[in-house]
């Protein structure tokens, strides 16, 4: 690469979806972004900003606060032709358009046997961390996960909110992309593509050699900063970003936890019936004999999420939760 | 906008329900189909719906004998007394239109010209089935003909079929879609948001609530504060009408105006067709919640009698063709069965297929 000419500008995590909206955007006219506020507005987080004035209110439509019915429709129109982009606000209001993602969306391929793949994409944010409240902070993109016929995505990267949504739009079934709220901000560089996002591995983010952390979204940056903690304590983590919740990349884990012997799992979700539940039982599964001890889970406590700073931030997964159950495994 | 009331309504003596809350609204005295019907006309349309209806009814018929035989499983939900409504509807519709429809769907997928054979090999669960048998009686599809299931939670494929419309729009093709429902959806949220969004987006959508007056075993006068549903659906700003559902001829044309009225651009338009299951709600359903004088009442008024007794009227129909009729359509329901039992079973090697596009074949 010609370093001399290549200029690497900073961008935002916001930017760079963006980004990835007006390339689907214009690349192909049957995408079309569907969602509340998405037009005017400019997005509830800003991310559709100025898309509207760039494609039209055709292209870029605002819908109804009417979860069920605008998700519905961004079936339809996919089952007809089109290559919808749905975004819903959080993931709390998705529970309104559950009907339609788990009975239809996840389901008309295999009732049709066959005669009706759905390429939709369903974008929406997830997570805590910015005193919303709970019924605007949490993480139920496990839930997503349960689901046969979706794929679920959860970009934590630059790069990732850059180039999966190209990926996703390219698949011939329903993806849904969970995008954490508190990483809109989070600023760097974005290095151009080297190849297309692969939809269907995880991603070693830091080699490490004495503890597997496993995580993903809007854990991913305190899973990093615990393992920059603990090197500089001299224990070397090896950080693990799922990326696809669903299916799930199970040989990276596995591969990982044959070289660390431990395992921590990082979800922001609930402890009971977690993702993280799901990740420590595979590794069970799957990597028991390789283990030197039992597998750690850092989650959100059990409540649902408080508003008041101090509260909120003791019920989400913190870096020292992360660096202290490291400490259960190792010593 | 207009609200315009059935050919007969319930004041009219003819109306199972005459006299029994009566619709008070002004409209109500107005009729459905002023002008010159459009579209086919004459005996030999007569003759075709006749047969179309007759499909459906024997097809039906012989599901109860199979269920009873435990042929084939599943939740059944009989079609029986409402044939007009599937007939007349689809007699408006061309083959590049979409239909979504629910579990009660047996009627609107023969309408829609799916084969008997292909939709009684589903009921048995073969390969040969119109949804390979993964669907069963609930989930019919067929994607060559545009027909989108199928749908068995009530009112949710109503969000998906102003999905089609809204691509149709977008894509600027003249296609209408056709969503069939019950007087249930109406209780259901998935409902309003459709109506209003398809509305306010004026698409191309065309609402058929079937109003057989149970929601399952629930009443309208019990599941609905208002019962006046086409006025209801007016109060979205779309032409609605409600009409004889009995009466495959008054709906057909019912039909042909709405779908007449989409085309021009004039947005979504919604039919209440009042018609009236003869049988419980599914093959499981014992049936305590009605009264045997109302059915009985509704059954003088069978959608196949009246269209029957009208061509007789008119000279059209003597017991020779009918006799005929009936047999070309026994036939074909025989035939049906026959190819249903003989036809390959899936193999349980392939249970993992098409829960995804790129789907593995072994089971795990």
């Amino acid at each position: 690469m010609g370093a001399d000419t290549t200029q690497h500008s900073k961008t935002t995590y916001r930017e760079a979806m963006r980004e990835a909206l007006r390339e689907a955007l214009r690349s192909d006219d049957r995408v079309f972004l569907m969602g509340e506020d998405v037009g005017r507005y400019g997005g509830c987080f800003g991310v559709s900003l100025g898309l509207l004035e760039e494609f039209g209110p055709e292209r870029v439509r605002d819908t109804p606060l009417s979860e069920s019915a605008f998700v519905g429709a961004g079936i339809g129109a996919a089952l007809a032709g089109l290559r919808p982009i749905v975004e819903i606000m959080t993931v709390n209001f998705s529970l309104l358009a559950l009907d339609q993602i788990l009975n239809n969306a996840a389901t008309l391929l295999h009732m049709s046997g066959g005669q009706l793949p759905v390429p939709l994409v369903i974008r929406m944010t997830t997570g805590a961390g910015r005193q919303l409240g709970a019924q605007h902070s949490h993480s139920l993109e496990g839930w997503y996960a349960h689901i046969p016929g979706i794929r679920v995505l959860t970009p934590a990267t630059l790069e990732d909110a850059r180039h999966m949504l190209a990926a996703a739009l390219a698949d011939p079934d329903p993806v849904l992309i969970f995008e954490h709220g508190s990483l809109y901000n989070f600023s760097g560089e974005l290095l151009p593509p080297s190849e297309p996002v692969n939809l269907d591995h995880a991603a070693i983010r830091r080699p490490g050699t004495d503890i597997s952390l496993v995580t993903y979204g809007g854990s991913l940056p305190k899973a990093l900063a615990a393992a920059d903690e603990l090197a500089a304590e001299g224990i070397s983590a090896e950080v693990i970003d799922l990326r696809t919740l669903r299916p799930l990349d199970d040989a990276a884990i596995t591969a990982s936890v044959a070289r660390t012997h431990r395992a921590v799992v990082v979800d922001e979700a609930w402890r009971t019936g977690s993702f993280a539940a799901e990740v420590s039982a595979r590794i069970t599964e799957e990597s028991f004999y390789d283990l030197d001890a039992p597998v750690e889970r850092v989650c959100s406590a059990e409540v649902p999420m408080p508003y008041a700073r101090q509260l909120e931030e003791a019920a989400l997964p913190q870096t020292a939760d992360i660096v202290a159950a490291t400490h259960r495994a190792v010593d | 906008m207009s609200v315009a009331r059935p050919t007969r309504t319930r004041k009219d003596p003819a109306h199972p329900k005459a006299g029994k809350k009566a619709a008070t609204t002004k409209s109500a005295q107005r009729k459905a189909n002023t002008g010159p019907p459009t579209g086919r006309t004459g005996p030999e349309h007569r003759t075709d719906l006749l047969e179309a209806m007759l499909r459906i009814r024997r097809f039906e018929e012989r599901c109860v004998e199979l269920y009873s035989a435990a042929k084939i499983r599943g939740f059944v939900h009989l079609y029986i007394g409402e044939e007009a409504v599937a007939i007349g509807v689809n007699e408006a519709l061309t083959p590049e239109d979409a239909v979504v429809s629910t579990y009660r769907e047996h009627g609107h997928a023969l309408a829609r010209g799916i084969t008997a054979e292909a939709v009684m090999a589903e009921m048995y669960g073969r390969t040969t089935g119109c949804s390979g048998g993964r669907g069963g009686s609930m989930h019919l599809f067929d994607a060559s003909r545009r027909f989108y299931g199928g749908n068995a939670i009530v009112a949710g494929g109503l969000p998906l079929a102003a999905g089609l419309a809204l691509a149709d729009r977008i894509r600027e093709r003249a296609n209408v879609t056709c969503c069939f429902f019950g007087d249930g959806a109406f209780a259901e949220g998935e409902f309003h948001e459709t109506a209003n969004l398809a509305a306010l987006w004026k698409l191309p959508l065309l609402l058929v609530c079937e109003n057989n007056l149970y929601a399952m075993g629930t009443a309208l006068e019990r599941h609905e504060a208002q019962t006046d549903l086409a006025m209801r659906a007016a109060s979205y700003g779309m032409v609605a009408w409600a009409v004889d559902g009995m009466d495959g001829e008054a709906v057909e044309q019912a039909a042909r105006r709405a779908v007449e009225g989409i085309r021009a651009g004039t947005g979504p338009h919604f039919l209440e067709l009042r018609t009236y299951r003869f049988r419980a709600h599914s093959m499981y359903d014992p049936d305590r919640y009605r009264q045997k004088g109302e059915i009985e009442q509704w059954k003088s008024r069978d959608p196949i009698s009246l269209l029957m007794d009208r061509m007789r009227e008119d000279g059209e129909l003597d017991d020779k063709e009918l006799a005929r009729i009936e047999q070309r359509v026994t036939d074909e329901i025989d035939h049906a069965v026959e190819a249903a039992e003989q036809a390959p079973e899936e193999p349980v090697g392939h249970l993992l297929r098409h829960v995804t596009s790129s789907s593995a074949e072994a089971v795990s």
